[in-house]
């Protein structure tokens, strides 16, 4: 094997000159920022889930609008008046948020189901620039890929709907808020992957909350009396988001800004209460 | 003053993993830290590099809390287990995401794969490693910043002959270069081939803190095996309050609390004839056993604290040496 004394830089005792050493500088959040990003894109499954969330993001709206199209003419009154081609190009959210919400999870979850998470730690014992740069680095890397998913969505739905006169265009009133929305939907629903993930630091846990926030959540609240329910509903974290996606606002729903400030108001309080915890918590 | 623990307590609910453990570990030495498992050594090892935080008490590296350090891992490299690396990732990227955070250059990456030998696997998934890959890995992450100071937790665990070799000849050479290392371990046997200085605890307490030299002589109650033709007779001239004689077969005498010379003088003052008269001195694994058969019986005293400053010679010596 080899022979450390030949290959290691020499070292002195206390006290001495410091003698030549492998080059280091100190611990900034740049730095832990290039280590982030080393760290997500040399794994696979980060890739892959990647690129599910995207392909449903881009593909199922374009479905969706081809299955209108096909249908319009045995579509009901109502349906054909509240037709809205903006948004059924976004359908893909619903499912497209499942894929980057557990890659969310993962970011955070896969290092402490491997361990890695101390050497992480161990390397940057202040801590908190590690959950600053994992939260940036998946929430750029998230923020241009679904965004580019999103508008992949909406000019293949309009490309499907042309035919039939049904498509509208970017240029149209709210129409450009709402794509680009999908890409900022998707990019927080990321970030309230990670927050869950840093809290609870059990990948199966933290996916099983997230659903649980995102698909049952809204279902249950709607269980209770609608007298009740109207006044939650509009504030839970999915279909307060989703109302920027809308072009037109519908009835019981926030805002678009108002309701994804909302939303982004959920993923900044779980990662303020994840900074806390993993301040105080042993790794 | 390498690292300097004052009062370190670790309580993990009504379980006290570590309770008031004062030590100092000294440069430029291999400092052995010894206990059976479960005794806190890893604990301990997790507190001085601050993934988790002491119940009460202080640690400093290199005069510091460890997280206060701009470079931490120019500071101290640390090896807590083997498996502190993402299985999905290559060794290769595992060690460039850490040398990231500090700005360490890839030529230093490079240089700390072929050091511990993963060249032909750095470019391999960490899943599929053995133990012994994993292990040396381990070490790899530790030595990337170049530290002066090294923890490594049970570095041999797991490792073959070969490797344990290996680690044996790697904690010498970076000794010899003026390293600090502080190395936990539950193998007595490989402690006193590596280590100078030893740190023993046992249910969370210190026990020892000494030289391994020292260690077995304050530890073992050294005897002396005697053979003669008149055993009976030389018994009784023995026997006293310090003293306890043993005799396992007709004509030898185990004895305990006087040294060979003085049984010796006093068999020839009384013409007895002595057929073997030989030191039996305690193996190190002889003197952990016994010393941590009750823990709380053998607290350090103040003897075992005054010897660290005979352990700085053996500082100053490792300091030539380099």
């Amino acid at each position: 094997m080899s022979t450390p004394t030949s290959t290691l830089d020499r070292a002195v005792g206390p006290g001495a000159e410091p003698a030549p050493r492998a080059e280091a500088h100190p611990v900034t959040l740049r730095r832990v920022l290039a280590s982030e990003w080393i760290k997500l894109r040399t794994l696979r499954s980060t890739r892959i889930t990647l690129a599910v969330g995207l392909v449903l993001m881009a593909g199922i709206g374009v479905v969706v609008a081809a299955v209108i199209a096909s249908r319009w003419n045995s579509l009901g009154a109502d349906e054909q008046a509240s037709f809205d081609p903006t948004y059924s190009a976004m359908q893909g959210h619903v499912f497209g948020q499942l894929a980057i919400g557990v890659l969310g999870v993962l970011v955070v979850t896969g290092e402490y189901a491997t361990g890695m998470i101390r050497a992480t730690l161990a390397a940057v014992p202040k801590r908190l620039p590690v959950l600053w740069a994992k939260s940036i680095v998946f929430g750029a890397v998230t923020l241009a890929s679904s965004t580019i998913a999103s508008f992949v969505a909406f000019f293949g739905a309009q490309a499907v709907l042309t035919p039939h006169h049904l498509q509208t265009t970017i240029s149209a009133s709210g129409v450009l808020r709402a794509v680009v929305g999908g890409g900022l939907y998707l990019t927080v629903v990321g970030l309230i992957g990670v927050t869950l993930g840093a809290l609870v630091r059990n990948t199966a846990a933290a996916i099983t909350t997230l659903f649980g926030v995102l698909l049952l959540l809204p279902v249950l609240i709607d269980l209770l009396p609608s007298s009740v329910s109207d006044h939650i509903t509009k504030f839970l974290p999915s279909n307060a988001g989703d109302a920027l996606l809308h072009v037109h606002q519908q009835s019981g729903t926030l805002a678009p800004w108002t309701g994804f400030a909302v939303m982004c108001a959920y993923a900044v309080a779980g990662l303020a209460a994840a900074a806390y915890l993993l301040k105080r918590r042993d790794a | 003053m390498v690292i300097e623990a004052k009062g370190l307590v670790k309580r993990y609910g009504d379980k006290t993993a570590v309770h008031d453990l004062t030590f100092t570990v000294q440069p430029g030495t291999v400092t052995g830290f010894l206990g059976p498992n479960g005794a806190g050594k890893s604990t301990t090892m997790r507190m001085i590099v601050g993934l988790d935080a002491p119940t009460a008490g202080t640690v400093t590296v290199h005069g510091k809390p460890y997280a206060q350090h701009a470079m931490p891992l120019r500071e101290v490299g640390v090896m807590l287990e083997a498996r502190a690396v993402h299985t999905g990732r290559t060794a290769y990227n595992h060690l460039l995401a850490l040398a990231a955070t500090h700005g360490i250059p890839r030529r230093r990456v490079d240089e700390v794969v072929d050091l511990v030998g993963l060249r032909a696997v750095a470019r391999k998934r960490v899943g599929g490693f053995s133990l012994g890959m994993g292990q040396r890995l381990g070490i790899a992450c530790a030595l990337l910043g170049d530290p002066q100071t090294v923890i490594l937790d049970e570095p041999v665990n797991g490792l073959d002959p070969e490797g344990v070799r290996w680690v044996r000849n790697l904690l010498r050479g970076l000794a010899a270069e003026g390293r600090t290392v502080f190395v936990s371990s539950h193998l007595m046997s490989e402690m006193a081939l590596t280590a100078e200085h030893l740190i023993v605890i046992g249910r969370g307490e210190l026990i020892a803190d000494a030289s391994v030299h020292e260690f077995v002589k304050q530890a073992s109650t050294n005897s002396v095996r005697v053979r003669s033709p008149q055993a009976a007779q030389l018994r009784e001239l023995l026997l006293g309050a310090e003293v306890s004689v043993a005799s396992e077969e007709a004509g030898a005498l185990t004895v305990t609390g006087l040294e060979s010379d003085r049984i010796g003088v006093v068999a020839a003052q009384h013409g007895i004839t002595l057929y073997e008269l030989t030191p039996q001195e305690a193996s190190l694994e002889d003197a952990f056993m016994q010393l941590t058969q009750d823990a709380v019986e053998y607290r350090t005293s103040a003897g075992a604290q005054a010897s660290t400053g005979a352990d700085g010679t053996l500082a100053g010596a490792g300091r030539n040496a380099a």
